[in-house]
């Protein structure tokens, strides 16, 4: 399915300073459901150029990320257990910066 | 769009409502300002002075609070950090039409944090940088004339020039006069706050602990502070700046990843994860922590070499700095040993490191 994902708060220094990709990714195997979970490791994989320990710690974000989905808090959609649709837009902020 | 942090479902325009009704109350309630003041907004081109300034300024205008805002930055001279920050307040001043001074370390102590650095090394930055920054605005004295100076040669030559030089003279002195402050406003979130209390139990700072959840300190120095975010998330602010496009500067300074308050904000944000409330309810632990009557706590007086407010012979500002100018990085570092009564020996000789090291940890006033 096709998402978008966007990168901020510093995030996006880790994926080459690129703040907007769209992606492609494919269902974990013998599933026809992608969560964010899945979504996370392929971030990882594929887009985390460096520091990956600046965006996960062990299957989910680092404490201090913050997740939405279409716009929505993914503490509302079931956090790592939210289900991703086509089109759908995925955005991590991180707050662990100065302000 | 929706916020979780109390499990309250809320669309993106109430939030909006919600979270700026929540600031103008904690300014109504704790009597944050006063009509005609003019207030330093602190900014550094991060998430929460950018909001801060966009709220405030809004709530001025909405709740006619009488207010002469401007922004106000400190320019610490850290290439490839502040330098790119410094261009996001210029934009912010634009943006929200309001006025900005640059006030810089350099100008001021005769010292970028990049000079600090190298000269102390990855450790301890911190404390110069905090020290130096509270002391910027309320008498930034240290870099230029004595106190003996000030109080009775300048004026004594003022009385033999003619007022225009006078005022053109001012106008250049980079002294408290320049700014012109009745109040300065931080933005101090909840989980800041959250993370001092904690570090101040960590290294046993009863003194600061008993300040730091103040919403406004300072009231007795030359100008007072205010956190009107003191009760608001992290989260909230960067939510509210991410859908109203914000513009801010994201990025870590470059020192801190040594600093020690790395680890209390790790440890907050895993509270928070399991518990949300935990932050407030940590400041609420701070708020009515009492000590006890027996313990001995610091005196308030003043330093003896710019007047600032200090509970020791010399503020610490004064301190560092002497350390930096002499070459003594270590000077008012860490804790005294031998001298248990903190007294300083800086007129005799510097060349032992115990009569040196005298200023105590967690004995600092700001």
């Amino acid at each position: 399915m096709q998402l978008t994902l966007e990168f901020g708060g510093g995030l996006e220094l880790l994926c080459d300073s690129i703040k907007i990709h769209k992606v492609n990714i494919n269902f974990p195997n013998e599933s026809d459901i992608l969560t964010v979970k899945d979504l996370l490791s392929w971030v990882r994989t594929n887009l985390i150029k460096e520091r990956p320990e600046m965006f996960m710690k062990g299957d989910t974000v680092r404490p201090g990320v913050l997740v939405l989905v279409n716009d929505c808090d993914w503490e509302l959609s079931g956090q790592l257990d939210t289900t991703l649709e086509d089109k759908d837009v995925v955005v991590f902020i991180s707050t662990l910066h100065g302000g | 769009m929706m916020l979780s942090i109390f499990v309250l479902k809320i669309c993106r325009e109430c939030f909006y409502e919600v979270f700026e009704e929540e600031i103008h109350q904690v300014i109504v309630q704790n009597r944050l300002f006063k009509s005609g003041e003019r207030v330093a907004i602190g900014a550094s081109g991060g998430k929460d002075s950018t909001v801060l300034a966009y709220v405030l300024s809004e709530l001025n205008r909405r709740h006619n609070y009488g207010l002469d805002l401007f922004l106000l930055s400190i320019d610490e001279g850290i290439t490839g950090y502040r330098d790119d920050s410094l261009e996001t307040v210029k934009r912010n001043e634009v943006q929200y039409g309001l006025p900005l001074q640059i006030v810089s370390y350099k100008d001021l102590y005769g010292w970028t944090m990049d000079d600090i650095v190298k000269m102390i090394g990855l450790k301890n930055n911190c404390t110069f940088c905090g020290v130096f920054r509270r002391q910027v605005i309320a008498f930034p004295l240290h870099s230029k004339h004595s106190l003996f100076t000030q109080k009775f040669i300048i004026p004594i030559i003022f009385c033999f020039m003619p007022s225009s030089l006078i005022d053109f003279l001012k106008a250049l002195d980079r002294g408290a006069t320049l700014l012109k402050v009745d109040k300065l406003v931080t933005g101090h979130n909840a989980d800041d706050i959250a993370e001092t209390v904690l570090l101040n139990i960590l290294r046993g700072d009863i003194a600061r602990l008993s300040r730091c959840t103040s919403i406004t300190t300072g009231e007795d120095g030359p100008i007072p502070r205010c956190k009107p975010f003191k009760y608001t998330y992290e989260k909230e602010i960067v939510m509210y700046a991410y859908f109203k496009k914000l513009d801010y500067f994201s990025t870590e300074c470059i020192y801190s990843p040594n600093a020690y308050r790395g680890f209390a904000r790790e440890f907050i944000k895993d509270l928070e994860r399991l518990r949300p409330r935990a932050i407030l309810d940590i400041i609420k632990s701070g708020e009515d922590f009492r000590i006890a009557t027996t313990t001995k706590m610091p005196e308030q007086g003043t330093c003896e070499r710019c007047g600032y407010i200090s509970s020791q012979k010399w503020c610490k500002a004064c301190v560092l700095l002497e350390g930096l100018n002499r070459g003594l990085p270590k000077m008012g570092i860490g804790r005294p040993r031998g001298n248990g009564n903190g007294d300083n020996k800086h007129t005799e000789a510097g060349s032992t490191a115990k009569s040196i090291e005298s200023k105590q940890c967690g004995s600092l006033d700001f």
